[in-house]
């Protein structure tokens, strides 16, 4: 094929084949504040389990914070804010935020029984069974929202379709541990900043494992723009949040820096894959190039009825 | 010749060429045949009566008056308020149909919904605003549609948009004329097409004229001539809205292999199980220890 388009010959004047996510930055702020209720009911769970009466108070007060507060986020964001209810005139398996619309509202729903029960100190068994269903709910509400994203055709999201459930199940783990942390005495606080450790570290290798995923071409997000700033942002948070939980976590200052280190951590992870979504969007090569790489079938040649007409082979295809 | 498509009841669905789209089946026998766009744009001149009857019909909103410094397009893009696009390349290169006696032509095409048979949008949409019509179509209500934006994400051609601020903050597309499909009519960019670039008419129908459209024109010498989106095997099951095109897809901002993000349904929620179960044991694994 000897024909060029004007700029370039993989897109129309440089503009983008996939429209760009029309969700606000109330949406990465969804992400982080559902992740963070979603592994708190699951660390105040433990913690009921465990005889730790401070710990899982203080567990359930950060889980009933999220879920208070990340609906404003989710509302907020639809183009017709009085319509949410539309959400729950169906279920669909194949829709992720149908789904998600059912998980969330569980969780708020008992997450909200548990929390009034406890602060008013009424029906205890009701407190306690509203307790475990948050807590069963919780991991599911901390990873819906990477199935809910990775169900896309932006390719930084769909590309990292079997790596984002971890990196956002891991981060709400070092969100969840470091607001425990924060909220707790120290001598009660100990698998709060177990929880910490354990999720910023595989935060940190979850997002290292996306972008190896994504390649060299998609990949490239999360060093540009704001995507990269948020990247590099939330590593050194995460980084030395971990690492100062694991070696002053035990006194109190440390706890409370750790704490907030790997909230900061957390947050800067969602903002960072939202951004790079949006960037990659914009980008027709990420969409064009690994298209043409894997092949299919949206183009068939046809062949000449008689056989001596021009070969289809004459074109690149 | 544009022809009007009336009622065919005699054709049953799906019989030949393209495959049933998702759910339409549950029409019973109200379901009709599955009906589209051939777009040809081997005879597109440009002049762009497709966006404006497209406007007019549908009332779509203004779209900014802006001029782009893109040869003959100033509309851009499908989006929320332009559901027909026409594309302009100018390239320097032979044009086949004039012997190689000029060396410049001109790529003309008018874009629209492709109405995919895996719809992206319609799989993800999570208050059931966007549907499978009994004509194979998909079309989004715009009473029940809340805004949320899935819808946009979802689509692998970036025909979706949102009616941003001053609009009404819904997802809006082609119907592909919804409303005059019931009434037996054809929809208003075919009929105003005066070069019948637009075709529409029984998705068999038409797939069979394309084929037979874009071997003549391979026969003529136009070696780069190929149809777009009108296999059922491809990512997202072949096309209610197919084209022919000259060169590329991507030449034209169209994706070269589009895939309906729900192919990977089952590898995205057991990715999501595995991450929930592994936060669970990450959580079981804080309290071995003790609370010191």
């Amino acid at each position: 094929m000897t024909a060029t388009s004007p700029t370039d010959a993989l897109s129309y004047y440089g503009r983008p084949i996939i429209k760009e996510p029309v969700w606000q930055p109330d949406i990465p702020l969804y992400l982080f504040t559902g992740g963070l209720a979603g592994a708190s009911d699951l660390l105040a769970l433990g913690a009921q389990f465990s005889g730790n009466r401070r710990l899982r108070t203080s567990a359930l007060a950060a889980a009933t914070f999220g879920t208070t507060i990340s609906p404003y986020f989710l509302i907020k964001d639809l183009g017709r804010p009085l319509r949410f209810l539309n959400m729950l005139r169906v279920v669909k398996v194949t829709s992720p935020m149908s789904v998600g619309t059912w998980i969330f509202s569980a969780e708020s729903a008992t997450t909200g029984i548990a929390a009034g029960c406890q602060l008013f100190g009424v029906m205890p068994r009701v407190r306690a069974t509203a307790h475990v269903l948050a807590g069963l709910i919780g991991p599911a509400q901390a990873t819906y929202t990477a199935a809910l994203i990775a169900q896309s055709v932006v390719p930084a999201w769909h590309e990292a379709r079997r790596e984002l459930p971890v990196l956002f199940a891991s981060s709400a783990a070092a969100s969840a541990g470091g607001a425990a942390a924060i909220l707790t005495p120290v001598e009660h606080a100990a698998p709060a900043r177990r929880l910490g450790i354990i999720g910023g570290v595989a935060e940190l290798a979850a997002s290292k494992l996306m972008e190896k995923r994504l390649g060299k071409l998609v990949g490239s997000v999360y060093h540009e723009e704001e995507a990269g700033t948020y990247s590099r942002l939330a590593t050194a948070s995460t980084l030395a949040g971990t690492a100062l939980m694991a070696f002053a976590g035990r006194r109190r200052v440390g706890a409370v820096a750790a704490g907030a280190l790997l909230l900061t951590g957390s947050l800067c992870e969602r903002f960072a894959v939202y951004h790079a979504g949006k960037q990659s969007a914009r980008d027709p090569r990420h969409t064009s190039i690994p298209q043409k790489e894997r092949g299919g079938r949206a183009v068939t040649q046809p062949s000449s009825r008689t056989g001596n007409g021009s070969s289809p082979s004459a074109s690149t295809r | 010749m544009s022809h009007v498509w009336g009622q065919t009841p005699d054709v049953s669905v799906g019989a030949a060429g393209m495959k049933l789209a998702d759910g339409v089946e549950t029409y019973g026998p109200e379901a009709q045949p599955r009906l589209g766009f051939f777009t040809d744009t081997s005879v597109c001149i440009g002049c762009k009566a497709c966006e404006v009857a497209c406007k007019e019909w549908n009332l779509v909103p203004e779209d900014g008056l802006t001029w782009t410094g893109q040869s003959y397009d100033n509309t851009g893009e499908l989006n929320a308020n332009t559901w027909r696009h026409v594309a302009f390349i100018e390239q320097q290169a032979p044009d086949p149909l004039k012997h190689g006696k000029q060396d410049f032509r001109w790529l003309m095409e008018s874009d629209v919904c492709k109405h995919c048979t895996h719809a992206g949008c319609l799989d993800v949409c999570p208050t059931g605003a966007i549907f499978r019509t009994e004509f194979g179509t998909v079309v989004i209500q715009d009473d029940v549609c809340n805004g949320c934006g899935y819808c946009v994400t979802a689509c692998p051609f970036g025909v979706i948009g949102k009616r941003e601020l001053g609009g009404d903050g819904g997802m809006h597309k082609c119907t592909l004329c919804y409303d005059r499909l019931q009434d037996g009519m054809e929809p208003a960019c075919a009929k105003a097409c005066p070069t019948d670039s637009i075709q529409f008419g029984p998705l068999d129908e038409l797939i069979e004229r394309a084929r037979e459209r874009c071997g003549d024109l391979v026969e003529a010498g136009v070696s780069e001539a190929r149809l777009y989106l009108a296999d059922e095997n491809d990512g997202i099951g072949g096309a209610g809205a197919f084209f022919l095109l000259l060169d590329e897809p991507e030449v034209y901002g169209l994706p070269p292999e589009p895939v309906a993000p729900t192919k990977h349904l089952g590898t995205i929620w057991g990715a999501a199980a595995v991450a929930a179960g592994a936060l669970a044991i990450g959580v079981a694994a804080a309290f071995v220890g003790g609370a010191e």
